[in-house]
């Protein structure tokens, strides 16, 4: 059973080694990389216009459950006045980061990692390295610097519809004075919580377009799958360990930030 | 091209490569010459795309070595991280054999999310210091040599496999590479366009001399149109020579492939006659 547990321990370091080392590797071919404008517009597209609707969506519902459940909540105490603080600052510094990150994942993520699997699959990848193109620099950086400019991005659009659902929930739906709402807000929010908000969306989106880069890149040396089996399970693996990474990334600079 | 006469351009020395357990090439020493054009032959599955894909660094062999002009290639292909070392010995001669090679892959291996114009220009655009006209006179040639002219705007998917072919050979020769690794160039095309392809293949060899190896199983196209013939069997290279000297070899494995059409030929002729079916159909 030890040697069991040292050979887990053994092989989620030597994995969390090989992404650090393909991230970096990512980032650094951007370096000479030609024409790299045109594919990291392509990527900010696919990664932010396409995701909008549903980060809007997403946002906006989550403000207005924010919104309904703390009103209540906060009524019985007779502190009603405090539910803009208390939506403003769960979602800027928690719930905009997370959602948005997994909802990114979902849609972008899922849909890189098997873009890029299916190239490797159909030889696409091997085509670039004999034609001496890098394939990091042609498939990964764009896309992982797409990462850092759509993350935070996406990030600041759902925390703006989150707290105009929580407005729509408080001063809408139920009696709460709008000005309260929008001047407490005004009040409770500081620089530090924007910059924790968008220091977690930049990690955030590191993280998950590397792993989801990284499983699509080695579709093809996936264990027991072969073919489309290999790009499926690629991309259901990126999903998994992405939203994993998202809530563990969370924890831990919560922990140092807060 | 300071290299002395005698050194092949591209050689490989007791090459093996292994999947698991399978010994795909055992032993395959070959060479190249210069300005040749060299066609690989054998039965489906006795690793003539390996071998190609071997000289190009795209597959790391297990045993031996290639070599570009007397020099060992390193390779670019990833390691178990998935990651591409750079620093392996021979890295460099792969650098420089890449940027003088092009490849075309058995399933085209076109860029699903370019266009066909887009294809084409991609070496160019990507590895190469080409002025942008430059790229767009090439590319346009390119394109019309192919007869893919009016469906540069056209993605892969919206074209039939033979244009597919015929696009990813234009990309192949758009860099005016020195070498070209073609596998199975004609696989899918129609009697018309096969023929058409081996004959844009010497015209093209003719006319910027590069040095090609060819993987086909096309016989009597590759006896017309390549100089030199290597017969790959059960991972090693049981024949080597010219078309001259493949029709006389009196080597069974190399008669047997030889001589399989006319085999076939008398085959049918004797069912049709009424024959009874050969012995060694039961």
């Amino acid at each position: 059973m030890i040697s069991a547990l040292g050979q887990s321990s053994l092989r989620i370091v030597s994995e969390a080694g090989d992404l650090a080392r393909f991230t970096v590797r990512g980032f650094y071919s951007a370096v000479g990389s030609r024409r790299l404008g045109r594919r990291l517009a392509r990527a900010v597209y696919e990664q932010g216009v396409r995701c909008l609707p549903v980060i809007l969506i997403v946002g906006t519902f989550t403000g207005l459950v924010l919104g309904l459940q703390a009103y209540h909540t906060l009524n019985r105490f007779g502190s009603a006045a405090l539910l803009g603080p208390l939506v403003a600052l769960t979602l800027v510094r928690e719930l905009a980061p997370v959602l948005a990150a997994l909802m990114l994942v979902g849609q972008a993520g899922s849909a890189l990692t098997a873009e890029i699997g299916i190239q490797r699959n159909s030889e696409q990848i091997d085509a670039l390295e004999t034609m001496g193109i890098d394939p990091f620099g042609f498939l990964v950086a764009p896309r992982l610097l797409a990462a850092l400019i759509v993350f935070p991005i996406m990030t600041g659009f759902f925390t703006l519809v989150g707290l105009v659902g929580g407005w729509l929930s408080a001063c809408v739906l139920l009696p709460l004075a709008g000005n309260v709402y929008w001047a407490s807000i005004d009040r409770a929010v500081k620089g530090a919580d924007v910059a924790e908000c968008m220091v977690k969306a930049l990690v955030f989106g590191a993280l998950t377009i590397a792993l989801c880069c990284h499983n699509g890149f080695n579709a093809h040396r996936r264990t027991g799958a072969t073919g489309a089996r290999a790009v499926s399970a690629s991309t259901t693996r990126a999903v998994v360990f992405s939203s994993i990474g998202v809530l563990a990334a969370d924890y831990l600079i919560t922990s140092l930030l807060v | 091209m300071n290299e002395p006469e005698n050194v092949p351009l591209l050689a490989t020395r007791a090459l093996v490569k292994r999947f698991g357990d399978q010994v795909v090439l055992a032993d395959v020493t070959l060479e190249i010459p210069r300005g040749r054009v060299l066609a690989v032959i054998g039965k489906s599955g006795t690793g003539k795309s390996v071998l190609l894909k071997c000289l190009a660094g795209v597959l790391v062999p297990d045993g031996g070595e290639v070599l570009f002009e007397g020099r060992p290639l390193g390779s670019a292909a990833p390691d178990a991280t998935g990651l591409c070392p750079a620093d392996t010995p021979g890295a460099e001669a792969l650098a420089a054999f890449r940027r003088r090679c092009s490849y075309l892959f058995q399933g085209n291996a076109l860029l699903d999310s370019l266009t066909a114009w887009e294809n084409v220009a991609l070496p160019l655009e990507q590895a190469t210091l080409l002025p942008k006209a430059e790229i767009r006179v090439r590319v346009t040639e390119a394109l019309r040599r192919l007869e893919l002219e009016a469906d540069a705007g056209r993605y892969p998917a919206q074209m039939s496999g033979g244009m597919q072919k015929r696009l990813a050979l234009a990309r192949a020769l758009v860099t005016r590479p020195e070498i070209v690794l073609f596998d199975e160039p004609t696989a899918g095309l129609d009697p018309v366009r096969r023929n058409a392809v081996f004959g844009l293949i010497a015209h093209a060899q003719r006319e910027f001399g590069f040095t090609a190896v060819v993987v086909t199983h096309d016989l009597p196209e590759a006896l017309a149109a390549c100089d030199h013939l290597a017969l790959l069997d059960q991972g090693r290279i049981r024949f080597s020579g010219t078309p001259a000297e493949f029709a006389a070899t009196p080597d069974p494995v190399v008669a047997a492939f030889r001589d399989s059409p006319a085999a076939l030929a008398r085959d049918i002729a004797s069912l049709r006659a009424g024959a009874a079916k050969p012995a060694d159909y039961d």
